[in-house]
């Protein structure tokens, strides 16, 4: 029998761009928060390149609020495959006083990441990084294109922003801006799934179904730990949920789910009638906090 | 699962984005955390229906004016298909946005307003989906609840729209005419009861029924490089692999090939892609070539196979939209981005403007943003490449301008 490769039209896409990146930029990097996408993302790389490594590091901020669950599977990922992770801490910032903690029932160290992020792309003089962002995720990033220009700030124009016809992709920047790419622009979150599914892709234990102390805020299930603020009247109790995405323990809700494999996960978010980002407290904060956010330089 | 790419044009009169939320209510793609924040928005608003457009129109610039401007993608999939739908703004202001979307589309959706019948808007959007040569068009006509189901007038607005047919030079198309009410989701995804006399499918059905050959086309096989894949390691020491993603038709493990712009001859010894080898990659995919002989190959050159090469030329025609505020000027210079190769052209002439409306062409001293017209370029090394009406992946380029480093211009080669 003649062996033909079967296309994958998502994963292809995937991997041109990937290529282009590392053709048209100098210093690359890819953006891993050690979510699902980003994770994704690590194997399309692999895949673009292979038999060779991957040309590029990985860079995660680090909020100090994760999932110890996360940290432990970026470690184990970043050791077998080789990986060269660079972290950096949004305590720095703190400490030195260029982002100041929020306070109250809703702070989040979520948005404190930005500034972490821009004092990496300067240090390291990266001029494109390669982010896990999805359009079919959010309305704002809807309108991202797959490589979306950022001035000096990191800011995004976001009613200025160059066409991208066919499928070329402009790269071509001004020393000082960079560039954020979206590889996965076109998948959705069942694309993602399926993906994970079909090449058999680790993902950290708290995307499965698990016991987990909680309590309950606004209809959300928040995870009851030392850095999320909870009031006395909000009552601790232990339910068996999962994270359907995964970003600062103190913005990622989570679920009531008893999926435990991932066609349980399939089949869940197949019938589910909330969104993925229906569990994110920082989408939450207004109908365009996303935007705005995004304007400021968050990824 | 197959992918289906699919823009659509028009303003928010249209029922654009009743339609497009229609189909994502309908095939159940819209969650109810989505909903109810549309719902919220709506009443806020002091509308007593739910306005989609709100879930569209993604900028707050966007809401505030109550009009789609830039290209928001949106996601539905059944069990069969994924659906992709670049939702464009129809006004002529937005012409660079329109062609933005509709130049990775495979199919289409033209709107039209029962009530208003086939008008200038629909002119442009049939033009442009001409132009980018979009095989399979649905005519969705619209608002059919506001004239009582008409048979008479549905009719009218076909018989319209065929006259307009007649004046595109681009003929292999499939043009599918469907009487819809977008509000209250009739031949959308479930068939009207209103409109017994219309017994053809629903726009989802139709959709459904289309296969990968309807939509894409075969031409000669091209394969931009993008990048040497060099691993320098132990185990692959001598590994050298030409990184790219193969467009038109399949390459085979034995295919005799010229690689441009050298014309040295080679034979393909290895497809890779990831860990595996494969003797056929068909179009579409990201493959890994590697060569049996050592010849010189560097990311901007084609490899095509032996005896279907285009010609290199250093002067070329192609049809321009011009997509910058600063117009195209005869004698000026660009970057043309042609694949994944880059080289500096001229404007050598701007021989007419071409009216989006079948109105007639004019003779210009420039291209306006938005406007579209036919340009003749000086290039400065020989370029390969097709007639984009023969091979779209290999006859298409954009321009750059190299002081803002802006795409300025999409380009279609005649």
């Amino acid at each position: 029998m003649k062996k033909i490769l079967e296309n994958n039209v998502l994963e292809s896409e995937a991997i041109y761009i990937f290529r282009e990146v590392v053709a048209q930029f100098e210093n690359p990097v890819l953006l891993f928060s050690g979510g699902k996408d980003s994770i994704t993302l690590v194997r399309l790389a692999q895949k673009a390149f292979f038999p060779a490594k991957i040309p590029f590091p990985l860079l995660h901020i680090d909020t100090g609020h994760n999932f110890p669950e996360t940290i432990a599977f970026r470690d184990k990922l970043v050791k077998e495959l080789e990986l060269n992770l660079i972290v950096r801490h949004v305590q720095e910032n703190i400490d030195n006083g260029t982002v100041t903690e929020e306070t109250g029932k809703y702070s989040s160290r979520n948005s404190l990441q930005t500034a972490t992020l821009l004092d990496a792309i300067e240090e390291f003089k990266f001029d494109a990084c390669i982010g896990g962002a999805r359009r079919d995720e959010e309305k704002a990033r809807a309108k991202e294109r797959i490589f979306s220009v950022r001035n000096d700030f990191g800011e995004w124009d976001e009613k200025n922003q160059r066409p991208e016809v066919f499928d070329m992709l402009n790269g071509r920047i001004e020393l000082g801006q960079n560039v954020r790419v979206f590889p996965i622009s076109n998948w959705t979150e069942l694309d993602v799934w399926n993906y994970i599914d079909k090449e058999n892709i680790e993902i950290p234990s708290i995307y499965f179904s698990h016991l987990r102390e909680i309590f309950e805020r606004d209809g959300l299930i928040w995870s009851a730990s030392q850095h999320v603020y909870r009031d006395e009247d909000e009552l601790v109790e232990k339910r068996k949920v999962r994270f359907r995405t995964v970003g600062d323990i103190t913005c990622t809700a989570a679920v009531e789910s008893e999926a435990d494999s991932i066609d349980r996960i399939i089949e869940e978010i197949r019938a589910s009638t909330l969104s993925e980002r229906g569990a994110r407290i920082d989408d939450k904060r207004s109908e365009a906090a996303m935007e705005t956010r995004k304007q400021q330089g968050y990824f | 699962m197959e992918v289906l790419k699919i823009a659509t044009a028009g303003s928010v009169d249209d029922g654009k984005s009743t339609l497009i939320g229609r189909l994502l209510y309908d095939t159940k793609s819209i969650t109810t955390d989505k909903l109810e924040a549309i719902e919220k928005s709506s009443k806020k608003k002091g509308y007593d229906y739910l306005d989609f457009s709100l879930a569209t129109d993604g900028l707050v610039a966007e809401r505030e004016q109550g009009i789609t401007i830039d290209v928001a993608h949106i996601y539905f999939s059944t069990n069969k298909k994924s659906y992709i739908v670049a939702d464009t703004p129809g006004h002529i202001e937005y012409t660079r946005n329109m062609v933005t979307g509709a130049s990775t589309a495979q199919a289409s959706i033209i709107l039209i307003d029962a009530r208003k019948g086939v008008i200038e808007q629909t002119y442009r959007h049939f033009f442009i989906n001409n132009l980018l040569r979009v095989k399979e068009i649905v005519v969705a006509i619209n608002k059919m609840d506001l004239v009582n189901y008409s048979q008479k007038i549905f009719d009218e607005i076909v018989g319209d729209f065929k006259e307009l047919q007649r004046k595109s030079e681009f003929k292999d198309q499939t043009i599918k005419f469907i009487p819809v009410s977008a509000l209250w989701g009739e031949n959308i995804a479930n068939k009207s009861e209103a409109m017994p006399w219309y017994t053809g499918e629903t726009i989802l059905q139709y959709l459904e029924g289309l296969r990968s050959e309807d939509f894409n086309e075969v031409t000669p096989a091209r394969f931009s490089v993008q990048t040497v894949v060099r691993p320098k390691s132990e185990s692959h020491h001598d590994f050298r692999g030409y990184a790219g993603r193969i467009t038109g038709s399949s390459f085979k493990v034995g295919d005799e090939v010229t690689i441009l712009p050298s014309l040295t001859s080679s034979t393909i010894e290895k497809i890779h892609f990831f860990d595996e080898e494969f003797e056929e990659a068909p179009a579409g995919s990201s493959v890994t070539i590697t060569l049996t002989d050592e010849v010189n190959v560097t990311r901007g050159d084609i490899i095509v196979k032996s005896g279907e090469a285009p010609e290199g030329t250093k002067s070329l025609n192609a049809v321009v939209c011009w997509m910058d505020m600063k117009a195209l000027q005869p004698g000026t210079k660009y970057i043309l981005q042609h694949n994944t190769q880059n080289m500096a052209v001229k404007i050598d002439a701007i021989h007419e403007n071409i009216s989006t409306d079948y109105s007639g062409n004019s003779i210009v001293s420039s291209l306006k943003l938005n406007d579209i017209g036919k340009v003749g370029l000086k290039l400065s090394k020989p370029l390969f490449a097709d007639a984009y009406k023969n091979n779209k992946a290999n006859g298409k380029f954009i321009l750059i301008d190299a002081h803002t480093n802006n795409t300025a211009g999409a380009g279609f080669i005649i």
